[in-house]
Protein backbone atom coordinates (compact mmCIF):
# COMPACT_ATOMS: atom_id res chain seq x y z
CA UNK A 1 0.00 0.00 0.00
CA UNK A 2 1.71 3.35 -1.00
CA UNK A 3 1.10 6.55 0.22
CA UNK A 4 -1.61 8.61 -0.42
CA UNK A 5 -0.48 11.87 -3.01
CA UNK A 6 -1.12 15.29 -1.85
CA UNK A 7 -1.39 14.34 1.88
CA UNK A 8 0.55 15.17 4.89
CA UNK A 9 2.26 11.85 4.72
CA UNK A 10 2.94 12.24 1.30
CA UNK A 11 4.79 15.90 1.65
CA UNK A 12 6.39 14.34 5.19
CA UNK A 13 8.16 11.29 3.08
CA UNK A 14 9.71 13.61 0.79
CA UNK A 15 11.12 15.86 3.52
CA UNK A 16 12.51 12.81 4.92
CA UNK A 17 13.88 11.58 1.51
CA UNK A 18 15.11 14.82 0.48
CA UNK A 19 17.04 15.41 4.21
CA UNK A 20 18.62 11.43 3.29
CA UNK A 21 19.39 12.49 0.05
CA UNK A 22 23.16 13.64 -0.85
CA UNK A 23 22.97 14.32 -4.13
CA UNK A 24 20.02 16.40 -3.09
CA UNK A 25 22.15 18.26 -0.70
CA UNK A 26 24.73 19.11 -2.69
CA UNK A 27 22.85 20.34 -5.65
CA UNK A 28 20.99 22.43 -3.36
CA UNK A 29 23.45 23.64 -1.11
CA UNK A 30 22.95 27.14 -2.01
CA UNK A 31 19.38 27.27 -1.95
CA UNK A 32 17.63 29.08 -0.02
CA UNK A 33 13.23 29.05 0.05
CA UNK A 34 9.87 27.54 0.76
CA UNK A 35 6.97 26.37 -1.49
CA UNK A 36 3.30 25.84 -2.12
CA UNK A 37 2.86 22.67 -4.17
CA UNK A 38 -0.85 23.53 -5.28
CA UNK A 39 -2.96 20.48 -6.78
CA UNK A 40 -5.79 21.38 -8.94
CA UNK A 41 -7.85 18.25 -8.42
CA UNK A 42 -10.78 19.37 -10.56
CA UNK A 43 -13.29 19.86 -7.72
CA UNK A 44 -12.42 23.73 -7.11
CA UNK A 45 -10.92 22.46 -4.01
CA UNK A 46 -7.12 22.30 -4.39
CA UNK A 47 -4.34 20.47 -2.36
CA UNK A 48 -1.64 22.79 -0.72
CA UNK A 49 1.88 21.28 0.38
CA UNK A 50 3.90 23.24 2.11
CA UNK A 51 8.23 22.66 2.03
CA UNK A 52 10.49 25.04 2.85
CA UNK A 53 13.61 24.14 1.19
CA UNK A 54 17.08 25.49 2.96
CA UNK A 55 20.79 24.40 2.08
CA UNK A 56 20.09 21.23 0.89
CA UNK A 57 17.68 20.18 3.53
CA UNK A 58 14.40 20.43 3.81
CA UNK A 59 13.72 22.27 7.45
CA UNK A 60 9.36 22.00 7.04
CA UNK A 61 7.06 20.22 5.07
CA UNK A 62 3.02 19.91 5.98
CA UNK A 63 -0.12 19.75 4.47
CA UNK A 64 -1.79 22.89 4.91
CA UNK A 65 -5.30 23.03 5.23
CA UNK A 66 -6.06 26.94 4.94
CA UNK A 67 -3.07 28.61 2.51
CA UNK A 68 -3.26 31.71 4.62
CA UNK A 69 -1.37 30.30 7.04
CA UNK A 70 2.27 30.48 4.98
CA UNK A 71 3.60 33.34 2.86
CA UNK A 72 6.01 31.28 0.49
CA UNK A 73 8.45 32.62 -2.14
CA UNK A 74 7.07 30.09 -4.58
CA UNK A 75 3.60 28.62 -5.56
CA UNK A 76 3.96 26.40 -8.01
CA UNK A 77 0.42 25.14 -9.25
CA UNK A 78 -0.89 22.68 -11.78
CA UNK A 79 -3.80 19.86 -12.21
CA UNK A 80 -2.89 16.27 -10.91
CA UNK A 81 -2.48 14.83 -13.75
CA UNK A 82 0.40 17.47 -14.54
CA UNK A 83 1.81 16.55 -11.08
CA UNK A 84 1.09 12.61 -11.18
CA UNK A 85 3.49 12.71 -14.51
CA UNK A 86 6.14 15.21 -12.97
CA UNK A 87 6.58 12.69 -9.54
CA UNK A 88 6.82 9.53 -12.33
CA UNK A 89 9.55 11.13 -14.07
CA UNK A 90 7.34 10.88 -16.91
CA UNK A 91 6.99 14.84 -17.67
CA UNK A 92 10.23 17.26 -16.87
CA UNK A 93 9.17 20.08 -14.41
CA UNK A 94 11.07 22.23 -16.52
CA UNK A 95 8.77 21.94 -19.80
CA UNK A 96 6.14 21.17 -17.75
CA UNK A 97 6.79 24.94 -16.76
CA UNK A 98 7.75 25.94 -20.62
CA UNK A 99 4.56 24.36 -21.89
CA UNK A 100 2.29 26.24 -18.76
CA UNK A 101 1.11 22.68 -17.93
CA UNK A 102 2.71 23.63 -14.31
CA UNK A 103 2.65 27.54 -13.60
CA UNK A 104 5.03 29.12 -11.32
CA UNK A 105 5.07 32.54 -9.01
CA UNK A 106 7.90 33.72 -7.83
CA UNK A 107 11.28 34.76 -8.98
CA UNK A 108 11.96 32.01 -11.84
CA UNK A 109 15.48 33.22 -12.44
CA UNK A 110 16.80 32.40 -8.93
CA UNK A 111 14.91 28.30 -10.00
CA UNK A 112 17.04 28.34 -13.27
CA UNK A 113 19.97 29.14 -11.17
CA UNK A 114 19.91 25.85 -9.52
CA UNK A 115 18.54 22.97 -12.70
CA UNK A 116 20.02 20.62 -10.59
CA UNK A 117 18.25 21.02 -7.66
CA UNK A 118 15.31 20.74 -8.85
CA UNK A 119 16.50 17.47 -10.56
CA UNK A 120 17.19 15.88 -7.61
CA UNK A 121 14.08 17.14 -6.35
CA UNK A 122 12.26 14.70 -8.64
CA UNK A 123 14.58 12.29 -7.91
CA UNK A 124 13.37 11.87 -4.52
CA UNK A 125 9.80 12.54 -5.43
CA UNK A 126 10.40 9.08 -7.63
CA UNK A 127 11.78 7.30 -4.59
CA UNK A 128 8.19 7.44 -2.59
CA UNK A 129 5.58 4.71 -3.41
CA UNK A 130 3.17 7.14 -3.95
CA UNK A 131 -0.62 5.90 -4.33
CA UNK A 132 -2.52 8.07 -6.89
CA UNK A 133 -6.47 8.61 -7.24
CA UNK A 134 -8.63 6.56 -9.18
CA UNK B 1 3.41 17.63 -25.06
CA UNK B 2 5.96 19.76 -26.40
CA UNK B 3 6.54 22.26 -29.34
CA UNK B 4 7.90 23.26 -32.29
CA UNK B 5 8.53 26.96 -33.11
CA UNK B 6 10.98 28.47 -36.04
CA UNK B 7 10.67 31.48 -38.09
CA UNK B 8 9.60 31.68 -41.32
CA UNK B 9 12.75 30.98 -43.66
CA UNK B 10 13.92 32.75 -47.30
CA UNK B 11 17.13 30.95 -47.93
CA UNK B 12 19.28 30.87 -51.08
CA UNK B 13 21.03 32.67 -53.80
CA UNK B 14 18.93 36.32 -53.62
CA UNK B 15 17.16 35.63 -50.43
CA UNK B 16 17.98 38.94 -49.26
CA UNK B 17 15.68 41.00 -52.15
CA UNK B 18 12.27 39.48 -49.70
CA UNK B 19 14.16 42.80 -47.91
CA UNK B 20 12.17 45.06 -50.68
CA UNK B 21 8.89 43.10 -49.82
CA UNK B 22 9.00 43.74 -46.13
CA UNK B 23 6.40 45.60 -45.18
CA UNK B 24 6.37 48.27 -42.54
CA UNK B 25 7.87 52.02 -42.10
CA UNK B 26 10.94 52.17 -39.90
CA UNK B 27 13.62 48.97 -39.49
CA UNK B 28 16.30 49.27 -36.79
CA UNK B 29 19.59 47.43 -37.72
CA UNK B 30 21.69 45.87 -34.58
CA UNK B 31 25.45 45.14 -36.13
CA UNK B 32 28.69 45.13 -35.23
CA UNK B 33 30.78 47.56 -36.86
CA UNK B 34 32.94 45.18 -38.60
CA UNK B 35 29.57 44.09 -40.25
CA UNK B 36 28.94 47.99 -41.30
CA UNK B 37 33.24 48.00 -42.92
CA UNK B 38 32.57 45.02 -45.45
CA UNK B 39 29.26 47.01 -46.64
CA UNK B 40 26.51 44.66 -45.51
CA UNK B 41 24.88 47.13 -43.87
CA UNK B 42 24.61 49.62 -46.43
CA UNK B 43 23.67 46.88 -48.81
CA UNK B 44 20.63 45.94 -46.62
CA UNK B 45 19.94 49.66 -45.97
CA UNK B 46 19.58 50.20 -49.68
CA UNK B 47 17.19 46.70 -50.45
CA UNK B 48 14.77 48.48 -47.46
CA UNK B 49 15.00 51.79 -48.72
CA UNK B 50 13.73 50.10 -51.82
CA UNK B 51 10.42 49.60 -49.58
CA UNK B 52 10.44 52.91 -48.39
CA UNK B 53 11.77 52.07 -45.47
CA UNK B 54 13.26 54.80 -42.57
CA UNK B 55 16.48 53.10 -40.90
CA UNK B 56 18.58 53.40 -37.82
CA UNK B 57 21.81 51.56 -36.82
CA UNK B 58 23.27 50.27 -33.61
CA UNK B 59 26.54 49.07 -34.53
CA UNK B 60 27.98 48.76 -31.15
CA UNK B 61 27.26 45.20 -30.68
CA UNK B 62 30.50 43.47 -29.33
CA UNK B 63 31.66 39.64 -29.82
CA UNK B 64 29.99 38.26 -26.44
CA UNK B 65 27.22 41.21 -25.74
CA UNK B 66 26.99 42.16 -22.21
CA UNK B 67 24.17 43.22 -20.65
CA UNK B 68 24.95 47.14 -20.83
CA UNK B 69 25.21 47.23 -24.42
CA UNK B 70 21.64 45.48 -24.98
CA UNK B 71 20.49 48.49 -22.35
CA UNK B 72 22.17 50.84 -24.42
CA UNK B 73 20.47 49.78 -27.72
CA UNK B 74 16.99 49.17 -26.00
CA UNK B 75 17.50 52.78 -25.18
CA UNK B 76 18.10 53.37 -29.12
CA UNK B 77 15.23 51.41 -30.19
CA UNK B 78 12.56 53.50 -27.86
CA UNK B 79 14.13 56.62 -29.46
CA UNK B 80 13.74 55.92 -32.65
CA UNK B 81 10.10 53.48 -32.09
CA UNK B 82 10.79 51.31 -34.90
CA UNK B 83 8.45 48.76 -36.11
CA UNK B 84 11.05 46.16 -37.88
CA UNK B 85 14.10 44.85 -35.84
CA UNK B 86 16.90 43.43 -38.06
CA UNK B 87 19.39 41.54 -36.33
CA UNK B 88 22.34 41.30 -39.15
CA UNK B 89 25.47 38.90 -38.00
CA UNK B 90 26.74 36.25 -36.18
CA UNK B 91 25.11 35.01 -33.15
CA UNK B 92 26.55 38.21 -31.18
CA UNK B 93 24.35 41.02 -33.28
CA UNK B 94 21.54 38.35 -33.63
CA UNK B 95 21.14 37.63 -29.87
CA UNK B 96 21.33 41.03 -28.93
CA UNK B 97 18.87 41.80 -31.10
CA UNK B 98 16.49 39.89 -29.72
CA UNK B 99 17.65 41.23 -25.98
CA UNK B 100 17.20 45.13 -27.26
CA UNK B 101 13.61 44.50 -29.00
CA UNK B 102 12.32 42.30 -25.67
CA UNK B 103 13.59 45.09 -23.70
CA UNK B 104 11.95 47.84 -26.16
CA UNK B 105 8.75 45.87 -26.29
CA UNK B 106 9.08 45.80 -22.44
CA UNK B 107 10.90 48.25 -20.46
CA UNK B 108 9.42 46.87 -17.31
CA UNK B 109 11.77 43.76 -17.02
CA UNK B 110 15.69 43.24 -16.87
CA UNK B 111 17.30 41.44 -19.48
CA UNK B 112 18.22 38.57 -17.17
CA UNK B 113 14.64 38.35 -16.20
CA UNK B 114 14.14 37.27 -19.95
CA UNK B 115 12.96 33.39 -19.23
CA UNK B 116 10.67 30.80 -21.59
CA UNK B 117 7.82 30.27 -18.45
CA UNK B 118 6.23 34.18 -18.16
CA UNK B 119 4.27 35.46 -21.08
CA UNK B 120 5.91 39.00 -22.14
CA UNK B 121 3.56 39.99 -24.51
CA UNK B 122 5.96 40.89 -27.61
CA UNK B 123 5.32 42.24 -31.00
CA UNK B 124 2.89 44.87 -29.95
CA UNK B 125 5.84 47.34 -31.09
CA UNK B 126 8.00 45.39 -33.84
CA UNK B 127 8.38 42.22 -35.26
CA UNK B 128 12.28 40.65 -35.65
CA UNK B 129 14.55 39.67 -38.71
CA UNK B 130 17.27 38.09 -38.25
CA UNK B 131 19.66 37.81 -41.40
CA UNK B 132 22.86 35.73 -40.34
CA UNK B 133 26.42 36.59 -42.37
CA UNK B 134 28.15 33.86 -40.51
CA UNK B 135 27.42 29.94 -41.30
CA UNK B 136 27.46 28.88 -37.71
CA UNK B 137 25.38 29.98 -34.69
CA UNK B 138 21.65 29.57 -36.16
CA UNK B 139 20.10 32.21 -33.94
CA UNK B 140 18.35 33.30 -36.55
CA UNK B 141 15.90 30.30 -36.64
CA UNK B 142 15.37 30.13 -32.59
CA UNK B 143 14.70 31.54 -29.56
CA UNK B 144 18.04 31.40 -27.54
CA UNK B 145 20.14 34.40 -26.07
CA UNK B 146 23.88 34.38 -24.58
CA UNK B 147 24.88 37.19 -23.51
CA UNK B 148 27.80 38.07 -20.68
CA UNK B 149 27.57 39.22 -17.07
CA UNK B 150 30.55 41.19 -17.16
CA UNK B 151 30.20 41.67 -13.52
CA UNK B 152 29.88 38.03 -13.00
CA UNK B 153 31.89 36.71 -15.55
CA UNK B 154 29.22 34.51 -16.43
CA UNK B 155 27.16 33.48 -20.01
CA UNK B 156 23.81 33.71 -19.33
CA UNK B 157 22.02 31.53 -21.60
CA UNK B 158 18.26 33.12 -21.52
CA UNK B 159 15.35 33.00 -23.88
CA UNK B 160 11.71 32.95 -24.46
CA UNK B 161 9.73 31.10 -27.34
CA UNK B 162 8.32 34.71 -28.22
CA UNK B 163 11.93 35.90 -29.02
CA UNK B 164 11.88 33.48 -32.14
CA UNK B 165 12.57 35.43 -35.23
CA UNK B 166 9.49 36.17 -37.18
CA UNK B 167 11.34 35.84 -40.26
CA UNK B 168 15.03 34.91 -40.88
CA UNK B 169 16.83 35.46 -44.77
CA UNK B 170 19.61 32.87 -45.08
CA UNK B 171 21.67 34.46 -48.58
CA UNK B 172 25.16 32.69 -49.16
CA UNK B 173 26.24 36.56 -49.93
CA UNK B 174 26.75 37.23 -46.78
CA UNK B 175 29.15 34.23 -46.05
CA UNK B 176 30.84 33.78 -49.26
CA UNK B 177 34.23 35.70 -48.57
CA UNK B 178 34.10 34.70 -44.60
CA UNK B 179 37.64 34.75 -43.82
CA UNK B 180 38.65 30.70 -43.69
CA UNK B 181 39.06 30.81 -39.56
CA UNK B 182 35.74 31.91 -39.06
CA UNK B 183 34.54 30.01 -41.49
CA UNK B 184 35.94 27.02 -39.57
CA UNK B 185 35.46 28.31 -36.52
CA UNK B 186 31.54 29.09 -37.10
CA UNK B 187 30.83 26.09 -38.91
CA UNK B 188 31.98 23.92 -36.26
CA UNK B 189 29.36 25.19 -34.14
CA UNK B 190 26.78 23.43 -36.53
CA UNK B 191 28.41 20.06 -35.71
CA UNK B 192 28.00 20.60 -31.91
CA UNK B 193 24.20 21.67 -32.30
CA UNK B 194 23.09 19.06 -34.61
CA UNK B 195 25.05 16.21 -32.10
CA UNK B 196 23.60 17.65 -28.72
CA UNK B 197 20.12 18.47 -30.03
CA UNK B 198 20.29 14.73 -31.39
CA UNK B 199 21.45 13.21 -27.90
CA UNK B 200 19.84 15.37 -25.42
CA UNK B 201 17.02 14.94 -23.14
CA UNK B 202 15.00 17.14 -25.23
CA UNK B 203 15.51 15.51 -28.22
CA UNK B 204 12.35 14.72 -30.27
CA UNK B 205 10.74 13.38 -33.72
CA UNK B 206 10.39 16.93 -34.81
CA UNK B 207 13.98 17.79 -34.35
CA UNK B 208 15.95 14.55 -34.67
CA UNK B 209 15.99 14.73 -38.62
CA UNK B 210 16.91 18.34 -38.64
CA UNK B 211 19.81 17.17 -36.66
CA UNK B 212 21.05 14.15 -38.72
CA UNK B 213 20.35 16.26 -42.17
CA UNK B 214 22.91 19.06 -40.51
CA UNK B 215 25.66 16.51 -39.09
CA UNK B 216 26.04 15.27 -42.56
CA UNK B 217 25.78 18.54 -44.29
CA UNK B 218 29.28 19.60 -41.95
CA UNK B 219 31.00 16.67 -42.76
CA UNK B 220 30.76 17.12 -46.31
CA UNK B 221 30.63 20.74 -46.60
CA UNK B 222 32.39 22.46 -43.95
CA UNK B 223 36.25 21.18 -45.16
CA UNK B 224 35.47 22.46 -48.63
CA UNK B 225 33.84 26.10 -47.09
CA UNK B 226 37.15 26.30 -45.31
CA UNK B 227 39.82 24.82 -48.03
CA UNK B 228 37.90 26.51 -50.67
CA UNK B 229 36.15 30.08 -49.76
CA UNK B 230 33.95 31.75 -52.37
CA UNK B 231 35.39 29.35 -54.87
CA UNK B 232 33.29 26.85 -53.90
CA UNK B 233 30.01 28.42 -53.64
CA UNK B 234 27.73 25.11 -53.07
CA UNK B 235 29.31 24.46 -49.91
CA UNK B 236 29.13 28.05 -48.78
CA UNK B 237 25.37 27.57 -49.35
CA UNK B 238 24.80 24.19 -47.84
CA UNK B 239 26.87 25.15 -44.73
CA UNK B 240 24.37 28.30 -44.36
CA UNK B 241 21.46 26.20 -44.51
CA UNK B 242 23.13 23.55 -42.66
CA UNK B 243 23.72 26.06 -39.82
CA UNK B 244 20.20 27.50 -39.70
CA UNK B 245 18.74 23.80 -39.86
CA UNK B 246 20.93 23.09 -36.80
CA UNK B 247 19.54 26.31 -34.94
CA UNK B 248 15.70 24.97 -35.77
CA UNK B 249 17.14 22.25 -33.24
CA UNK B 250 17.99 24.70 -30.38
CA UNK B 251 15.05 25.77 -28.45
CA UNK B 252 12.58 22.67 -29.97
CA UNK B 253 15.40 20.54 -28.45
CA UNK B 254 18.40 21.58 -26.75
CA UNK B 255 21.97 21.39 -26.55
CA UNK B 256 24.11 20.30 -23.58
CA UNK B 257 27.17 19.52 -21.34
CA UNK B 258 29.70 20.20 -24.44
CA UNK B 259 27.83 23.63 -24.66
CA UNK B 260 27.79 24.16 -20.44
CA UNK B 261 31.64 23.49 -20.54
CA UNK B 262 32.10 25.82 -23.54
CA UNK B 263 30.05 28.64 -22.36
CA UNK B 264 31.57 28.33 -18.55
CA UNK B 265 35.24 28.38 -20.35
CA UNK B 266 34.44 30.85 -22.87
CA UNK B 267 33.27 33.53 -20.18
CA UNK B 268 36.99 33.34 -18.95
CA UNK B 269 38.82 32.77 -22.25
CA UNK B 270 36.73 35.10 -23.83
CA UNK B 271 39.45 35.27 -27.27
CA UNK B 272 38.84 32.00 -27.76
CA UNK B 273 35.08 32.33 -29.84
CA UNK B 274 32.48 30.35 -28.82
CA UNK B 275 32.01 27.42 -31.97
CA UNK B 276 36.02 26.90 -31.10
CA UNK B 277 35.84 26.29 -27.66
CA UNK B 278 32.78 24.57 -27.37
CA UNK B 279 33.87 22.41 -30.21
CA UNK B 280 36.46 21.54 -27.75
CA UNK B 281 34.37 20.14 -25.75
CA UNK B 282 32.43 17.64 -27.86
CA UNK B 283 34.52 14.85 -28.52
CA UNK B 284 35.19 14.52 -24.92
CA UNK B 285 31.27 14.54 -23.88
CA UNK B 286 30.48 12.02 -26.57
CA UNK B 287 33.12 9.77 -25.06
CA UNK B 288 31.73 10.60 -21.94
CA UNK B 289 27.89 10.12 -22.35
CA UNK B 290 28.99 6.76 -24.36
CA UNK B 291 31.01 5.43 -21.55
CA UNK B 292 27.88 5.71 -19.30
CA UNK B 293 26.10 3.66 -22.37
CA UNK B 294 23.58 6.73 -22.35
CA UNK B 295 24.17 8.15 -25.97
CA UNK B 296 22.11 7.86 -29.34
CA UNK B 297 25.37 8.02 -31.50
CA UNK B 298 24.78 5.48 -33.62
CA UNK B 299 22.31 7.03 -35.43
CA UNK B 300 24.57 9.58 -36.17
CA UNK B 301 27.65 7.68 -37.00
CA UNK B 302 25.37 5.87 -39.72
CA UNK B 303 24.28 9.34 -40.61
CA UNK B 304 27.76 9.97 -41.72
CA UNK B 305 28.81 6.97 -42.91
CA UNK B 306 31.00 5.45 -39.96
CA UNK B 307 30.64 1.56 -39.93
CA UNK B 308 29.43 1.30 -36.34
CA UNK B 309 27.34 -1.57 -35.14
CA UNK B 310 26.71 -0.69 -31.67
CA UNK B 311 26.57 2.36 -29.21
CA UNK B 312 30.06 2.46 -27.63
CA UNK B 313 31.82 1.65 -30.74
CA UNK B 314 29.70 4.60 -32.64
CA UNK B 315 30.50 6.74 -29.78
CA UNK B 316 34.36 5.95 -30.06
CA UNK B 317 34.51 6.70 -33.61
CA UNK B 318 32.29 9.67 -33.93
CA UNK B 319 34.57 11.30 -31.14
CA UNK B 320 37.78 10.18 -33.38
CA UNK B 321 35.58 11.77 -36.46
CA UNK B 322 34.88 14.86 -34.71
CA UNK B 323 38.72 15.59 -33.82
CA UNK B 324 39.57 14.37 -37.21
CA UNK B 325 37.37 16.86 -38.42
CA UNK B 326 39.09 19.74 -36.27
CA UNK B 327 42.45 18.96 -37.81
CA UNK B 328 41.26 18.95 -41.27
CA UNK B 329 39.79 22.45 -40.80
CA UNK B 330 42.28 23.94 -38.63
CA UNK B 331 41.13 24.06 -34.89
CA UNK B 332 42.63 23.09 -32.13
CA UNK B 333 41.66 19.93 -29.70
CA UNK B 334 42.42 20.98 -26.88
CA UNK B 335 42.74 23.88 -24.48
CA UNK B 336 46.33 24.26 -24.51
CA UNK B 337 46.57 24.61 -28.54
CA UNK B 338 43.47 26.51 -28.12
CA UNK B 339 46.35 29.50 -26.66
CA UNK B 340 44.97 28.38 -23.04
CA UNK B 341 47.67 29.60 -20.27
CA UNK B 342 48.44 26.58 -17.81
CA UNK B 343 48.40 28.76 -14.64
CA UNK B 344 45.86 30.42 -15.70
CA UNK B 345 43.60 27.43 -16.39
CA UNK B 346 44.17 25.95 -13.00
CA UNK B 347 43.30 29.91 -11.61
CA UNK B 348 40.05 29.51 -13.46
CA UNK B 349 39.25 26.15 -12.82
CA UNK B 350 37.06 26.00 -9.34
CA UNK B 351 34.93 29.17 -10.80
CA UNK B 352 34.35 27.39 -14.64
CA UNK B 353 33.83 24.22 -12.55
CA UNK B 354 30.96 26.09 -10.76
CA UNK B 355 29.31 27.43 -13.34
CA UNK B 356 29.17 24.24 -15.28
CA UNK B 357 27.05 22.49 -12.04
CA UNK B 358 24.36 25.66 -12.58
CA UNK B 359 24.41 25.82 -15.71
CA UNK B 360 21.14 24.96 -17.64
CA UNK B 361 22.28 22.39 -20.64
CA UNK B 362 24.48 20.36 -17.92
CA UNK B 363 20.95 18.86 -17.08
CA UNK B 364 19.79 18.17 -20.79
CA UNK B 365 23.15 15.99 -21.17
CA UNK B 366 21.86 12.39 -20.83
CA UNK B 367 24.68 11.60 -18.19
CA UNK B 368 24.77 14.55 -15.57
CA UNK B 369 28.98 14.77 -14.41
CA UNK B 370 29.32 15.59 -10.65
CA UNK B 371 31.79 18.29 -9.52
CA UNK B 372 35.01 15.66 -9.51
CA UNK B 373 34.31 14.50 -13.08
CA UNK B 374 33.14 18.34 -14.72
CA UNK B 375 36.72 19.19 -13.71
CA UNK B 376 38.26 16.30 -15.17
CA UNK B 377 36.38 16.78 -18.26
CA UNK B 378 38.18 20.51 -18.08
CA UNK B 379 41.43 18.82 -17.45
CA UNK B 380 41.12 16.11 -20.11
CA UNK B 381 40.06 18.83 -22.37
CA UNK B 382 43.19 21.04 -21.34
CA UNK B 383 45.31 18.04 -22.84
CA UNK B 384 43.07 16.49 -25.20
CA UNK B 385 43.09 13.23 -23.51
CA UNK B 386 40.33 10.56 -24.74
CA UNK B 387 37.69 10.29 -21.69
CA UNK B 388 37.96 6.98 -20.27
CA UNK B 389 35.93 7.46 -17.31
Amino acid sequence: MGIPFGTDEWIQALHNELNNSDAYRKAAEKWEGDFYFVVDNGDGNPTYLYLDLWHGQSREACFVQDPSEKSPEFILSGPLDTWRKIVEKKLDPIRALMTRQLKLKGNMMKIMKVPKAATELVECCTRIDTEWPE
Amino acid sequence: MWFFKVPEFYFGEDALSQLTLLNGKRAFIVTDPGIVQLGFVDKVRELLETAAFQIAVFAEVEPNPSLQTVRRGAQAMLDFQPDWIIGLGGGSSMDAAKAMWILYERPDIQPDAINPFDELGLRQKARLLCIPTTAGTGSEANYGIVLTDTEEKRKLTLGTREATPDMAIVDPFFTAHLPRQITADTGIDVLTHAIEAYTCNWANDFTDGLCLQAARMVFTYLPRAVASGAADMEAREKMANAATIAGMTLGNSQVALAHALGHSAGAIFKEIPHGRITAIFLPLTIEYIGNGNNGRYLDIARAIGIPAEDEATAATLLAQAVRNLLREIGQPTNLHEAGVDKQAFEDALPLMCEHVEVDANTIMSPRIPDMTEIEQLFRYAYHGQTVDF
